[in-house]
């Protein structure tokens, strides 16, 4: 599967208070989760986001609580994927278990924001298109790409019973 | 090669007999609370999943925008309740019969020693106090243990932390673990254990281990551990007298860690982290002038009996300054209760405390303490990310009972031999 997007830059450890604040969990709604998201740093996010765009960003993404209402904001916001140096882990399994794609590369620094960006997710490879350059990505163990496969874990779980 | 206690948990849990870097491993428990939860009983729901594992081994702890602030509060915990009565889940419990999740279910006896435990909370991690290896979660892991009764792991490499020398006065778990955070970075654990060893902690009473393991998360820990020891279960057994045995384990001389961090913590001032992350650490001389609006003293992390008996102590007969909102929120109903029959909410009250119901409340700018534009307060809580405690513009610092309290009373940051 091919995204294309344009990039939208974020620093290292954003935490899952940046990404939805808490005063918003008392909703399981995608769409409004999704209105919020990334509310607390930048109030104009929301609003510069087009269907199918990718966050970049840096160290430890998505630390702190172990909110699920993280994931689900940004993909309600329209965001295709997240790309980022590291991830934090509860952020990194609820990811997966939700079906948001994250990639894991070294090189987000070089991606600056607004580039186009177009992303091979089988093979983890990153296209700057603005750039011309090309990164790659780290492989997921086989165990996580078979319920990235099934698009979450509870599909993964109905599949193997 | 040897293995580390919470290797030993996992591997007694795993399905297959070789420990792999992936496992699919048994729950002992699995929990969420009126933020989480709701979002896994949908899940759950969407599923189409119409049976669960084990009605004793599910829980849901009211606790976080309870007693309900706002009809969407109020909505959630009904919408658990119902799904409890529909599928006869035995630990479903509303806040005036728990309290903040993480104090109260060792407490209630629900989470023992090397258990295996999963909460759809990211300070899960507290339970390895006791010895349990306790792994904070998602919502869709929860629905998916809730009718599996597993949840799969990657297998974490452990960072051993060895404590050595003389614990100096007014110094107790909080500041250890600020201390190592702010030595680590928020996220110098990332996919790690943390175990906490060595004299100083073999000395620790419960409560401060509690607070220890509770702050693993903050330098982006998998969880942190303790391994039991005869405080361990001196502790279970008094909760539980009939309990004949106890069971412990404890990491192999030879297991392998990644790294090995000692810190001696003889000279240690009392730690505080300051605006935006719980790694920006200083020490508490070096923000005497910092003035305060606000100080609480709760939470998951420092709303133990302990905890309050510190605050006590310093705020006996003294008043709490003038322009000070001072806040005390017990961590549990059980915790509440101890501290009115001993007559610490007196002590409290009388020093111009505010002492509120157990919730979590204004840790994470929920209720009960909300944050204006501008406005700094000092918090025993665990995270000080922006806008936690209310307004994107406010200011979180955190410190251990010891340092909060005195803080009350003089109105700035302030070490407690001042008091």
């Amino acid at each position: 599967m091919i995204l294309k997007g344009k990039a939208h830059k974020f620093g290292d450890n954003i935490n899952t208070d940046d990404i939805i604040a808490a005063k918003y969990l008392d909703s399981c709604d995608d769409d409004f989760l999704g209105s919020k998201c990334m509310e607390t740093i930048d109030t104009t996010f929301i609003k510069r986001v087009t269907r199918g765009d990718i966050i970049v960003a840096g160290n430890n993404f998505g630390c702190g609580s172990s909110r699920e209402h993280a994931p689900v904001s940004i993909k309600g916001a329209g965001i295709s994927l997240v790309i980022a140096k590291s991830f934090a882990r509860i952020f990194y399994r609820n990811s997966i278990n939700v079906g948001l794609p994250i990639l894991v590369c070294d090189d987000t620094s070089k991606i600056s924001s607004l580039d186009l960006l177009e992303v091979d997710l089988q093979n983890g490879l990153i296209k700057d298109v603005t750039k011309n350059k090309m990164f790659s990505s780290e492989k997921f163990p086989d165990f996580m790409q078979e319920i990235i496969k099934k698009k979450g874990l509870l599909n993964w779980i109905k599949s193997s019973v | 090669m040897g293995l580390t206690l919470v290797e030993k948990i996992l591997k007694k849990h795993s399905q297959s007999r070789k420990l792999e870097d992936f496992i699919y491993a048994k729950v002992d428990f699995c929990f969420g609370n009126d933020i989480t939860a709701p979002l896994a009983v949908k899940e759950f729901l969407k599923a189409k999943f119409t049976d669960i594992f084990d009605r004793n081994r599910i829980g849901f702890i009211c606790d976080h925008f309870v007693p309900a602030r706002d009809l969407k509060a109020a909505n959630n915990v009904k919408l658990l309740k119902e799904f409890a009565a529909k599928f006869k889940i035995k630990h479903i419990y509303d806040i005036h019969q728990c309290g903040v999740e993480h104090a109260f279910l060792p407490e209630a006896g629900i989470v023992r020693p090397l258990d295996l435990v999963i909460g759809a909370d990211s300070h899960t991690c507290t339970y390895g106090a006791l010895g349990a290896a306790s792994f904070g979660v998602g919502s869709t892991d929860l629905a998916a243990a809730m009718k599996e009764g597993k949840c799969w792991f990657r297998v974490p490499k452990t960072i051993k932390f060895v404590y050595k020398g003389k614990l100096p006065r007014w110094i107790g778990g909080k500041d250890l673990v600020l201390n190592t955070i702010g030595k680590i970075g928020v996220d110098g654990a990332l996919y790690q254990v943390m175990e906490f060893c060595g004299p100083v902690i073999k000395k620790l009473d419960m409560d401060d281990r509690f607070t220890m393991c509770n702050m693993a998360i903050e330098a982006g820990g998998k969880t942190g551990i303790i391994a039991p020891d005869k405080k361990t279960i001196e502790y279970v057994k008094k909760l539980n007298p009939k309990r004949k045995e106890v069971k412990v384990l404890e990491s192999d001389k030879d297991a392998k860690y990644s790294k090995i961090i000692e810190t001696d913590v003889s000279d240690l001032e009392p730690q505080v982290a300051c605006p935006h992350l719980p790694s920006n650490v200083k020490a508490v001389s070096k923000l005497k002038k910092i003035k305060l609006d606000q100080v609480v003293i709760g939470s998951c992390t420092n709303g133990r009996i302990t905890d309050l008996e510190i605050a006590v102590k310093i705020a006996r007969g003294k008043k709490v300054s003038k322009g000070v909102r001072a806040i005390v929120i017990p961590a549990t109903h059980k915790i509440y209760q101890e501290a009115e029959k001993r007559g610490m909410l007196k002590v409290l009250v009388e020093a111009g405390f505010v002492v509120c119901m157990p919730t979590c409340g204004p840790c994470l700018g929920g209720h009960t303490g909300i944050l204006d534009k501008g406005e700094i307060a000092l918090a025993t809580t665990n995270r000080n990310f922006i806008g936690r405690m209310g307004h994107p513009e406010s200011f979180v610092y955190l410190s251990s009972p010891a340092v909060a309290a005195a803080s009350a009373i003089t109105g700035r940051i302030t070490h407690p031999e001042e008091i």
